[in-house]
């Protein structure tokens, strides 16, 4: 069961990007791979008034993700609390993670030669605090939510 | 070792609060200051630690070797830079007199700090960028309250109604006033925008106005005669301290909601159910005068009117409404020590631009930078030698960079003192790098507000090319000019010392918050006791200015309506993307990932027209036809007709900066003959009076016969 998800308030996004910088900066990412991505419909007149919907995307953390077994060296891995993550030590490069992701979320950084992707800074939760792209949200649209079962 | 760091962001003007954490001399995580903006910091924000990392910036004190803009470069030590700098100006003031130089800065909190450098040397001639900017804001505030543009601040999380005349806020971003248009949103407030294409803030807007380019003039003299007919304004307040009132109600007779409607081209309906609107919300409504206003002939005239909106809802000093910022002296302690009250006697030569006795109704601040073009050209009423710029880019900021140049090549020394390469700096003749804003350290400054507060930015970590921060390279200069004596330290440590003695606190006592509040609670003025608040000369807010009076200027502008692009021809608009600061984070690694180039963007119907399609390449050429470039056409609904739009910043031609070179198109350089188009009222430039021809360019590919 998972335990975390990344909530959008797009009525609260003003489609700054400053999300895909504070998670790229935070994981010290070149220019490439981008981790998380803020997305809109085009624009469309409601009511006399050209509006748009945001849309936040990072890594779904599927329930039985098809990147996990795929790969070959168990670099890639879901814990207990949902979060599905590579392992830098164990990360060989070869991509297929990316190559079975339906979305083709894991990304390959050119500086390490080996995949990363969306862990909800995992480090920083395991800290009591939130993911980067949460935590400096420059509008606050973006909420790191803990899934209770009812 | 890790540490926590409290200083300011650099990468943009609004300079939000930060907090940095370092480890091993390292940057490893920027987030807004969590007192202040909960953590919240825009993509720029966190670009900052690709700013300290980009080598495509100068490294090390550069002095031209070959031509002007040539690109030659001899790297230098700090020393043989400022001992070049210091001899040549003190050959030139010998020759000419201290008033040849001339010194611009990027305003601001430390504004303060390279006015006392240039008036300690005897020049009046300090400058900034605003006569491209806030200028006509500025002056049509002080015309009618005595009150500049920042002597009056908005409480928008409390408005019941946001009024935005292209004031693009969202994406102009600081995060502070963002997150206060968001929350009066999430609590039912309403926003009205109007521009001539749709935005960010635009799309969070509850009614939107999209109206011919250059006619907020007269929506704003509409809803003015609508407001009075509806006697929907606040009787009180103006009976208390308003003058010409009548004066208003005779000028706006003709301009009826009905004559706005049919000359913004907007529909009626709407806009009266718009004054309805505003007549329920006052006194929590506030038209936001506009920041940057220097677009049309008129521009100083429409903020006038947005001013005179304001007062006719009578929003001064009440929750929702605008407010005066409160400084030391309201909190009942002893402000900050400022360099500038060294100077004792203030610089008793005229000003080259003509401000304070050719054009007395200009504030003599900073003057208008544009006018001193045509003293460095005429020699009139003296010749200009020297210009040292600090974080300013004349060539990113104004008009024609060429006929800047023309003008310029009559100076001696061109000096640019900055973190990155500027265009201007490429065409000086020295380069002074300043460490980026993680790299070093600037004076305290006061914040007012309503609970005013003293911030610091303080060193991150140390520089990583050899690069200095500001407070050394201009007491160095000043030492070698003779003027060491108006810069009393040697260190920032002894400089923060000297600064923060009258208010009795140490440096140490920001370690807690980054910032020292002068109060706890916030300080509002008594609203039935404003008196001598106003600062014009009658005391009271005058409708009728004196001051303009006085200089043969009218106080209601008998509106004109602005000409018809010509066939084939656009009006050129311009603004800002929230992931950029105009022209000085084009070249940062992360922000170019996000928006690599800039685009034009064209009606539908007009680019159908010209054969145009969304992603062709389009060729853009000025009026007359001097200068012509090539970008992508973004093929769009939600722009007016008569206008072409473009995003500020881009087009720049540093062959260091690999990113940014010839990546997209420069607004400014298309917009021949508008460096001496001002508003004689205002001082602002006109700068979205440039018309522009768009073709679709042979550049899109037919065929490509490579193998």
């Amino acid at each position: 069961m998972n335990k975390y998800m990344i909530y959008l308030n797009s009525k609260r996004c003003i489609g700054c990007h400053g999300c895909e910088v504070h998670c790229k900066t935070n994981k010290k990412l070149p220019v490439g791979p981008i981790l998380c991505e803020i997305s809109h419909e085009p624009l469309k007149a409601v009511r006399g008034i050209p509006k748009t919907e945001f849309q936040f995307r990072s890594c779904y953390h599927c329930e039985d993700p098809y990147c996990v077994p795929v790969c070959p060296t168990g670099a890639m891995q879901k814990r207990q609390d949902g979060i599905v993550f590579v392992d830098q030590e164990k990360c060989i490069g070869c991509m297929a993670c990316a190559g079975a992701c339906p979305w083709g979320i894991p990304q390959y950084n050119p500086e390490t030669g080996k995949a990363i992707k969306c862990d909800y800074c995992m480090d920083r939760v395991d800290a009591g605090l939130k993911p980067a792209c949460v935590t400096k949200c420059a509008t606050h649209a973006l909420k790191f939510v803990t899934i209770q079962e009812i | 070792m890790k540490k926590t760091v409290w200083s300011m962001c650099g990468m943009c003007s609004v300079r939000c609060p930060i907090k940095v954490e370092v480890e091993n001399g390292r940057v490893e995580w920027i987030e807004g200051n969590p007192h202040i903006l909960k953590g919240a910091l825009c993509a720029k924000g966190s670009a900052g630690v690709a700013l300290i990392e980009d080598d495509e910036r100068p490294q090390q004190p550069l002095i031209r070797k070959g031509g002007r803009g040539a690109g030659r470069w001899e790297p230098v030590s700090w020393y043989t830079a400022l001992d070049y700098i210091g001899e040549k100006l003190n050959k030139i003031i010998a020759q000419y007199g201290a008033k040849s130089v001339m010194m611009s800065c990027r305003g601001g909190p430390w504004a303060d700090f390279f006015k006392t450098f240039i008036h300690g040397l005897g020049s009046p001639n300090f400058t900034n960028h605003d006569s491209a900017c806030g200028r006509n804001v500025h002056h049509a505030s002080l015309s009618i309250y005595g009150l500049g543009r920042k002597d009056l601040i908005y409480d928008i999380k409390n408005a019941k109604h946001l009024v935005l005349f292209g004031r693009n806020i969202l994406e102009s971003l600081r995060i502070a006033e963002a997150n206060q248009v968001l929350d009066m949103l999430d609590a039912g407030g309403r926003l009205t925008y109007v521009d001539v294409r749709q935005t960010m803030t635009g799309i969070k807007a509850t009614r939107f106005f999209q109206v011919r380019p250059g006619t907020d003039y007269a929506l704003a003299l509409g809803l003015i005669n609508a407001i009075i007919k509806r006697e929907a304004y606040d009787k009180e307040f103006i009976e208390r301290y308003v003058t010409g009132f009548d004066e208003l109600v005779e000028f706006i007779q003709p301009y009826t909601l009905e004559w706005a409607a049919k000359e913004c081209e907007i529909k009626l309906k709407p806009l009266q159910m718009f004054v309805e609107e505003l007549a329920g919300d006052r006194p929590r409504v506030i038209f936001h005068p506009g920041w940057m206003l220097s677009r049309y002939n008129d521009s100083f005239y429409a903020s006038r009117s947005l001013h005179i909106l304001n007062v006719l809802m009578g929003n001064i000093e009440v929750k929702g409404g605008q407010l005066f910022p409160k400084g030391a002296a309201d909190c009942g302690v002893k402000g900050i020590r400022n360099l500038s009250s060294l100077i004792t006697q203030k610089p008793t030569d005229k000003r080259a631009d003509g401000v304070g006795w050719k054009y007395k109704h200009f504030d003599k601040g900073p003057g208008l930078f544009h006018l001193f073009y045509d003293a460095m050209e005429t020699g009139e009423p003296y010749p200009l030698k020297a210009l040292i710029c600090y974080r300013h880019d004349p060539f990113n900021c104004f008009p024609d960079p060429a006929a800047q140049k023309r003008a310029l090549d009559k100076m001696e020394l061109l000096v640019s003192v900055d973190t990155h390469y500027s265009e201007f700096g490429w065409y000086s003749d020295v380069i002074l790098p300043e460490s980026a804003y993680l790299e070093r350290e600037s004076p305290i400054a006061l914040q007012k507000g309503l609970k005013p507060r003293l911030i610091v930015r303080q060193r991150a970590v140390e520089p990583k090319f050899d690069t200095k921060p500001s407070w050394w390279i201009f007491k160095q200069l000043a030492d070698r000019l003779g003027i060491g004596q108006y810069f009393p330290y040697n260190t920032i440590e002894e400089l923060w010392a000297w600064q923060l003695e009258p208010t009795g606190y140490k440096i140490e006592d920001f370690n807690a918050k980054g910032f020292v509040e002068l109060t706890d609670k916030p300080i509002m003025y008594d609203r039935n006791n404003l008196d001598g608040k106003f600062k014009t000369p009658s005391g009271k807010i005058e409708l009728v200015s004196t001051v303009l009076t006085e200089a043969g200027l009218p106080s209601f502008k008998p509106y004109v309506s602005p000409i018809k692009p010509p066939e084939g021809m656009f009006r050129l608009v311009f603004g800002r993307s929230a992931v950029n600061a105009h022209g000085h984070t084009i070249n940062n690694p992360l922000l170019h990932e996000l928006l690599p180039y800039n685009t034009l963007w064209i009606n539908k119907r007009e680019a159908s027209k010209l054969g145009i399609n969304d992603g062709d390449w389009v060729d853009v050429s000025s009026q007359p036809q001097v200068t012509t470039g090539t970008m992508r056409a973004k093929v769009t609904d939600f722009i007016h007709p008569d206008a072409v739009y473009m995003i500020h910043g881009f087009g720049r031609q540093i062959p260091l900066q690999t990113r940014a070179y010839h990546a997209g198109m420069a607004d400014q350089k298309l917009q021949i003959g508008l460096l001496k188009e001002m508003d004689p009222a205002g001082g602002g430039l006109c700068l979205c009076e440039a018309f522009v021809e768009v073709r679709r360019s042979p550049k899109n590919p037919k065929r490509s016969v490579e193998l």
